[in-house]
């Protein structure tokens, strides 16, 4: 028999005003299995809290109903103090008659009868209640970060500043990611690669931070704080300890292909670093291009190589390593170019002219199509980069010329849903600022146009640094271009001035797209992986959008920088930090607690339909075989993982044969519930 | 406050099904503005608008409900992303089954609802109350269903006896 104890709160005059609460303590005594009841002025007071712990001890009470305020404002209070007095914390249930019924019911004879009524119900529920213990789970505390930018970059420094284990893997052969395409940054014009580099360095040489450049996440498995990764780690042919990182390879290597650090903009040797401040400072062999690895042929490299390092004969290869979080920083990409296809852009909100099979045939057959000179930011970055292919001199893909005359196009592909992506970019209006003043800088009797559509500038310093563009003599247009064309060997750029309503006619040297940030090629694949939500861009979602930034949809993977949204560097570093504190946050304990209101399995009642496999949301429901003693196999099974059940309680409603239950809201405590309901309405 | 509650000869009992993220929340909000409704509703707060089994809502009818209220957070909201589609699909699949079964689905009101939204909520609960008053009691299950099997078991029991 339940030995129940029914706590009713006057809450001062709150309750007690339209709620006869000794009424209702009265009622409660009469019910099936309440053997004590209180009427108090404040429970959640100290002297209220005493009164509670007191009657647990000497009454022997093995579940408590609190009539009070919303479970949301002392459900946690009351748990507490009933485990403190030795009762179980999910024995404890509260009637909400504050919120729900005090405070919204004038009428004390209503307000009395329908807080007996609640308070019923949950007599009823709690008789079902089983006592539940926390989940304690193993902690890894070891963390995976996917990418080498710098998100990942400042997540790793701050995370192993803080002792702990860092592992990085970088597609790339080395960290920096796009930043360090980077000539130079807004709204401060401080140089990229001096502020990157000793970043990356630090990262290298940290005793507890692990480099995985050339590498890729293959598989994720598990769930918070018990991650299982396989990294494949691609041959590099180049033996990493050995290497001295002294260049003779990559300058004797006689083949050449596009770099695709610089953008396609330069060739770089097959056997490569992708610049020359690359960390680690290690060469990989592009194998799908060196002729030794496809045809056996050439092998320069290895003979020039000083201390031996280059062994042709290296596989890739598959590391499994565990961690306890994931913080994802793939980054971004601009949109891929539609100019290079078509030999000369047209705006998006324009139809792309479909061109005949001879047309194509015409075209160019490398590198950029009939318009050369127009090239979007990353590229203009490189071109105006001291370690860039010309060497910080802006000079024009086509023929090297310095350009005169140089128009910037604004917003190209974004806020346009129609032909490109509905938002807006938010870097662009910041960085074709920045371009416009690195060009006139750099030519100093260069003219440099802007059509923008608007400015967008919020951020510290962001107007002030817009201004300061304008007055150095950008001359910015409020229009949209409609369309490039070639004219002798300039390129004609005809748009609109919207302020004044003229056509405007521009005849550039180079033309330079802000195109939009889009997320990776392959950002789909990696949320699959990964097993986090993304949104219709490809962009991961954040779990909440104001209150939890960073987290992902799935425990212990977190997100920083731009793959998560458009972001500059300043707020990208901010998240990835943000990141690690939260990282921190989950490594501060031993070992992972999980509230027991997950769901579980009667296995034997389950006749696997996987109904529940299809509606978790968290992929937290396993597939297992069960086996008798002998190890044969027996049947197949639903099994909840309760590190990753969110508890919501899908899965419960879905079952057809009634074998999963979520703990805390079962179809026996709510059935009970219902059956109280029905007491006197006046 | 302070609207002065109007008794009718016929009160109805409606049973709210609710998720606690965002409609248990709204009805709090109401709570915290002194709002005022009718106070015909009891609450049954569940984590997810997903988890309200139709059976919940049968149960509530049978134990002599006169109307059923099922919410939680609009589409697009839900805590754990996707729960509210499933109550939304459940709401439009059950209900030619409900009306089948002989629930009168004018007494089943869905409706979203989120935690900002103390005004929906009372109006929402003001409303279904003065319909499912006017549409009078719910028939009874026990009073007018016959189990046709039982009547058939007693039958037998007093023959043989």
């Amino acid at each position: 028999m339940a030995k129940i104890g029914v706590f009713v709160c006057q809450c001062g005059n709150n309750i007690a005003r339209t709620v006869d609460t000794a009424a209702v303590a009265k009622d409660a005594s009469e019910q099936n299995g309440v053997v004590h009841v209180e009427d108090y002025k404040f429970m959640c007071s100290a002297p209220g809290q005493e009164m509670f712990k007191k009657a647990i001890k000497e009454k022997g009470l093995d579940a408590c109903i609190v009539a009070a305020c919303s479970p949301k404002m002392h459900e946690a209070t009351f748990r507490k103090a009933a485990e403190a007095a030795g009762l179980n914390p999910f024995k404890v249930e509260i009637a909400n008659i504050r919120e729900q019924c005090s405070w919204v019911h004038d009428d004390k004879e209503i307000g009395t009868a329908k807080s007996k009524d609640l308070t019923h119900m949950m007599i009823e529920r709690i008789k079902f209640n089983r006592p539940l213990e926390r989940y304690v789970m193993p902690l890894t505390k070891r963390t995976l970060i996917l990418g080498g930018g710098i998100a990942g970059i400042q997540a790793a420094l701050d995370l192993a500043n803080a002792g702990i284990e860092v592992h990085i893997v970088e597609r790339e052969p080395s960290l920096g990611g796009n930043m360090a395409r980077l000539s130079e940054t807004f709204p401060t014009l401080d140089c990229s690669q001096c502020i990157m580099t000793p970043k990356m360095v630090e990262v290298l040489d940290h005793p507890l931070i692990t480099v995985h450049a050339y590498a890729e996440l293959q598989k994720l498995e598990g769930f918070i704080g018990n991650f299982r990764a396989t990294i494949l780690q691609k041959a590099k042919f180049v033996i990493d300890d050995l290497c001295t990182g002294c260049g003779e390879c990559w300058e004797k290597c006689p083949f050449s292909v596009e770099s695709e650090f610089e953008m396609g903009l330069v060739k770089r040797p097959i056997i490569y670093i992708p610049f020359p401040q690359a960390v680690p400072t290690v060469p990989v062999i592009d194998k799908t291009e060196c002729p030794k690895i496809l045809k056996d042929k050439c092998g320069l490299c290895a003979q020039v190589c000083g201390p031996d390092c280059i062994d042709f004969t290296q596989q890739d290869e598959i590391k499994e390593i565990e961690f306890g979080a994931v913080i994802v920083a793939t980054g971004f990409q601009l949109m891929p170019n539609v100019y290079r296809e078509y030999g000369g852009w047209r705006p998006p909100h324009m139809t792309p002219k479909k061109l005949t099979k001879k047309e194509r045939a015409a075209l160019p057959r490398s590198g950029a199509g009939r318009l050369v000179d127009v090239i979007n930011g990353l590229e203009f970055e490189r071109l105006a980069s001291a370690s860039g292919p010309t060497g910080g001199q802006i000079r024009r893909p086509s023929d090297g010329k310095i350009p005169e005359t140089v128009v910037f196009i604004a917003c190209v592909g974004s806020r346009d849903c129609n032909k490109g992506v509905e938002y807006c970019s938010k870097i662009c209006c910041m960085y074709t600022a920045k371009h416009t003043m690195l060009y006139q800088h750099s030519v100093h009797h260069g003219k440099a146009y802007v059509f923008y559509m608007d400015i967008r500038a919020g951020g510290k310093g962001y107007e002030e640094f817009i201004n300061r563009a304008q007055n150095e003599g950008a001359q910015y247009i409020r229009g949209r271009v409609s369309r490039l064309s070639k004219k002798g060997d300039k390129i004609l750029v005809k748009g609109a001035d919207t302020l004044t309503g003229q056509a405007v006619d521009v005849e550039a040297d180079m033309v330079v797209l802000a195109t939009a940030m889009v997320p990776q090629g392959d950002a789909e694949e990696t949320a699959q992986i990964l097993g986090i939500g993304y949104d219709k861009h490809g962009f991961y979602s954040e779990q909440h959008p104001k209150l939890m930034p960073v987290d992902s949809s799935t425990g212990g993977i977190f997100l920083a920088g731009t793959c998560q949204g458009v972001k500059d560097i300043p707020e990208t570093v901010a998240q990835a930090s943000a990141a690690a504190s939260k990282v921190l946050a989950l490594f501060s304990k031993e070992e992972l607690q999980r509230d027991p209101e997950v769901a579980i399995v009667d296995q034997e009642k389950c006749m696997n339909c996987w109904d529940c496999v299809t509606v978790c949301p968290y992929l937290a429901i396993d597939r297992v075989e069960l086996k008798d003693r002998n190890g044969n196999f027996r049947k197949w099974a639903a099994q909840v993982n309760p590190g990753l059940c969110q508890g919501c309680g899908l899965c419960n409603t879905a079952c057809r044969s009634k074998s999963i239950e979520l703990q805390g809201y079962t179809n026996e405590q709510v059935y009970a519930q219902i059956t109280a309901f029905g007491g006197e309405f006046v | 406050m302070g609207k002065k509650i109007e008794r009718h000869a016929f009160e109805p009992k409606i049973m709210a099904f609710v998720c606690k993220w965002c409609t248990y929340s709204g009805a709090d909000l109401a709570g915290t503005s002194r709002m005022d409704y009718s106070p015909n509703v009891r609450m049954v707060r569940l984590p997810c608008s997903g988890r309200i089994d139709p059976q919940f809502m049968i149960k509530a009818f049978e134990q002599g409900a006169d109307g059923v209220v099922v919410s939680g957070c609009h589409p697009g909201d839900c805590h754990y992303n996707e729960g509210n589609y499933y109550a939304r699909r459940r709401n439009t699949a059950f209900r030619e089954l409900m009306d089948f079964n002989g629930i009168d689905i004018e007494r089943i009101e869905f409706s979203w609802i989120s935690a900002a939204e103390a005004i929906k909520w009372t109006e929402v609960i003001d409303n279904f109350t003065d319909k499912v008053r006017e549409l009078g009691p719910h028939a009874q299950y026990s009073d007018d269903v016959v189990d046709p099997y039982a009547e058939f078991l007693v039958q037998k029991d007093r023959e043989t006896a």
